[in-house]
């Protein structure tokens, strides 16, 4: 259980015209050795945010970092200087992008492109560097690597362009990738593929893998641990089984209950109500409750605090305040808690009526 | 390859054969002759003249026979310089005016490169506004009020080089290369500004950046190169007027450039060495057409050209 990044009480904001953007209010989470860790949440929510500010790749005009810090080797990544951090770029840390079509230098072979960072950050020989480069073509499954390290972008598919710019980030071993909805620009069946991909290599080197989605079939089957965001905070954070089979969050209730479902073919598909937050005026407490069925008075006057719901299992809402009443979740979530035993709703095996 | 360049070849001369048939019409089509300043001539005299120029003969004859030259290269006498052949006149004159037009195209696109970049690397800064500023100028300030600038302090208050002619190896070339620099300069200041803050702000260079990598490459080896595309296509049509003279600026200088001479062949009706000019200000153009549509296909490799289906 080495933790291999801590981001604690980290704020951004963003100055725009129309004045300051809290984008990231108070964000903890650490990452563990070797883990998947999946950041879900809705457009806005401050995933992608979140992720960029490790990297520092947001632009610098307009982005601020407002408090916390980024501790990654003993290292505030907030505070270091640019040159540090073009070392950690695509050495330590690196990133997968969402869409494989716009993510590479259409001007570039990407021989090139993949030698890159290999140069940069190995010192190797152009020749050895050139080796390494078709040795992860081939890892990543680019057939007759040898010959097409030469081609440039525009003569791969998108799924092959993805696999491309997962060798790129591959192409250090990086001890942390960070991977921005990596398949949400693809047809479901290259997702599968590319997912499958992920999983091997990050076995192969074992690397830990933050992994950023608004799928949650996508979580299901990559992720350990997820954080749900909503507003530019973490509401929610547990291993994948607590928070698909114990959900404590209304939000999470919420996303869950909008996953559309085979058996549920006949049905309505759940919408949650109502819009994000804006974030130029934060609600002052917590940014769901406008929309949610579930709030109470404390829910507009005070943010919630973390309650602990299990040692690796944490939620931001006043419903787990001692003093709060017991709700009931919606049906379907109740269905998913009868199988996950400690929680509520648990019965044994055999089934019957909770 | 090969194909394509074949198949362009002979495009511009088709193209450049019908420049020649309409330049050629239209100018018959002019009120007054090459002859009509020729005002003592009498009667038999005129003849005469119109016999040795072969203007006495119909206009399709006319036409056939200048075509027949032009296919041999030989762009007919001039009437106005005593029967100077077209292709000396133009061969005397050229020279000024290519030297001119380059150095200012290289010198103008190599600093309006550097300012874009500067003023797109550096956004919403002093460097920006400067540069943008220094941009604005070079396009609304018409050439000569800068000829005439440069003349006067560079040349004739601190006497650093030669006021004017043709007559100084290359610093008689210095000033109005500088002077025909502010157009190709600005624009490409322009132009590479717009560009590069467009392709700074695409998703690769987000890759690059994440890749480790430097503002300086990124910069020059992921971002410049995306950004040139939309500045060859003015440049090329620009390279072509510049080289092939620019009339103020030679007026200016008192350089025997062909800018000069197009126009005083104008004044003066003189009809060879109009089509002369013409066709060579449309071959030049069609030529970096040309140049320019290759360019395309170094700088991008998604416009490889290739010979087409045909």
């Amino acid at each position: 259980m080495t933790k291999i990044l801590q981001v604690k009480d980290l704020e951004l904001s963003f100055h725009t015209f129309a004045g300051e953007v809290k984008a990231i209010r108070g964000v903890n989470f650490d990452l563990i050795k070797g883990e998947t860790l999946a950041i879900v949440g809705e457009s806005g929510s401050g995933k992608s945010v979140t992720t960029k500010s490790i990297m520092r790749l947001l632009p610098q005009s307009s982005a601020e970092y407002k408090n916390g810090e980024i501790l990654f080797e003993g290292k505030d990544l907030t505070k270091v200087s640019e040159k540090t951090m073009q070392k950690i770029r695509g050495k330590d840390i690196s990133m997968i992008f969402q869409d494989p079509m716009t993510s590479l230098n259409p001007t570039m072979t990407i021989g090139k492109q993949i030698m890159e960072p290999i140069l940069k950050h190995q010192k190797l020989s152009k020749s050895k560097a050139l080796e390494q480069t078709i040795n992860l073509l081939n890892l990543v499954g680019i057939p007759n690597a040898e010959s097409r390290y030469k081609m440039y972008p525009h003569q791969f598919s998108g799924g092959q362009r993805q696999r491309i710019v997962i060798a790129i980030a591959l192409a250090c071993n990086p001890k942390i990738l960070i991977a921005d909805e990596p398949t949400t620009a693809l047809d479901v069946t290259i997702q599968a593929q590319i997912l499958e991909l992920m999983k091997e290599i990050q076995k192969k080197i074992d690397t830990s893998i933050i992994f950023i989605t608004h799928d949650l079939g996508v979580v299901a089957n990559v992720a350990d641990r997820v954080a749900v965001m909503y507003g530019g905070k973490i509401v929610e954070i547990g291993t994948v089984d607590e928070i698909f089979y114990n959900p404590q969050h209304p939000y999470t209730w919420g996303l869950l209950s909008s996953m559309p479902s085979m058996d549920l073919a006949d049905q309505k598909l759940y919408a949650i109500p109502g819009t994000p937050p804006d974030l130029l005026n934060p609600p002052k407490g917590d940014a769901f409750a406008l929309r949610s069925e579930y709030a109470m008075k404390i829910d507009m006057e005070r943010q919630p605090p973390f309650f602990k719901v299990s040692d690796t299992h944490y939620a931001a809402t006043w419903l787990l305040h001692p003093q709060a009443p017991e709700v009931e979740p919606p049906a379907v979530i109740i269905e998913r808690m009868k199988t996950f035993p400690g929680s509520r709703y648990y019965v044994e095996q055999t089934g019957g009526n909770a | 390859m090969v194909k394509y360049i074949g198949k362009r070849i002979v495009y511009m001369f088709i193209t450049l054969f019908l420049i020649a048939t309409v330049s050629f019409f239209l100018m018959q089509s002019l009120p007054g002759s090459p002859i009509a300043s020729y005002s003592k001539l009498n009667e038999t005299q005129r003849a005469i003249v119109e016999k040795k120029y072969g203007i006495d003969k119909p206009k399709p004859v006319q036409y056939a026979i200048y075509m027949k030259n032009l296919a041999k290269g030989d762009l007919g006498t001039s009437f106005a310089f005593k029967g100077k052949s077209v292709n000396d006149l133009l061969a005397s004159r050229i020279k000024p005016s290519l030297i001119l037009g380059a150095q200012a195209m290289v010198f103008g696109t190599l600093v309006g490169i550097l300012l874009g970049m500067l003023a797109a690397l550096k956004q919403n800064t002093f460097w920006d506004y400067g540069s943008t500023f220094f941009a604005i100028l070079g396009i609304s300030i018409p050439s000569f009020v800068f000829a005439s600038l440069l003349q006067y302090w560079i040349a004739s208050q601190w006497h650093l080089l030669p006021v004017g002619l043709w007559n100084d190896g290359w610093k008689s070339s210095v000033l109005p290369s500088l002077a025909l620099a502010m157009g190709p300069l600005a624009l490409s200041a322009r132009f590479i500004r717009t560009e590069m803050i467009e392709v700074l702000s695409s998703d690769y260079i987000t890759l690059a950046k994440a890749k480790g990598a430097n503002g300086f490459e990124i910069a020059f080896k992921h971002a410049f190169r995306n950004a040139l595309i939309p500045l060859i296509t003015v440049l090329g049509p620009l390279a072509a007027g510049l080289v092939t003279g620019s009339l103020v600026v030679e007026q200016i200088f008192a350089i025997p450039g062909i800018g000069e001479q197009f126009v005083s062949s104008i004044m003066v009706n003189d009809h060879a060495t109009i089509m002369g000019t013409t066709l060579l200000f449309s071959a030049f153009l069609i030529f970096i057409i040309f140049i320019v549509d290759i360019l395309y296909g170094v700088i991008d490799p998604r416009i490889r050209l290739s010979g087409g289906k045909g």
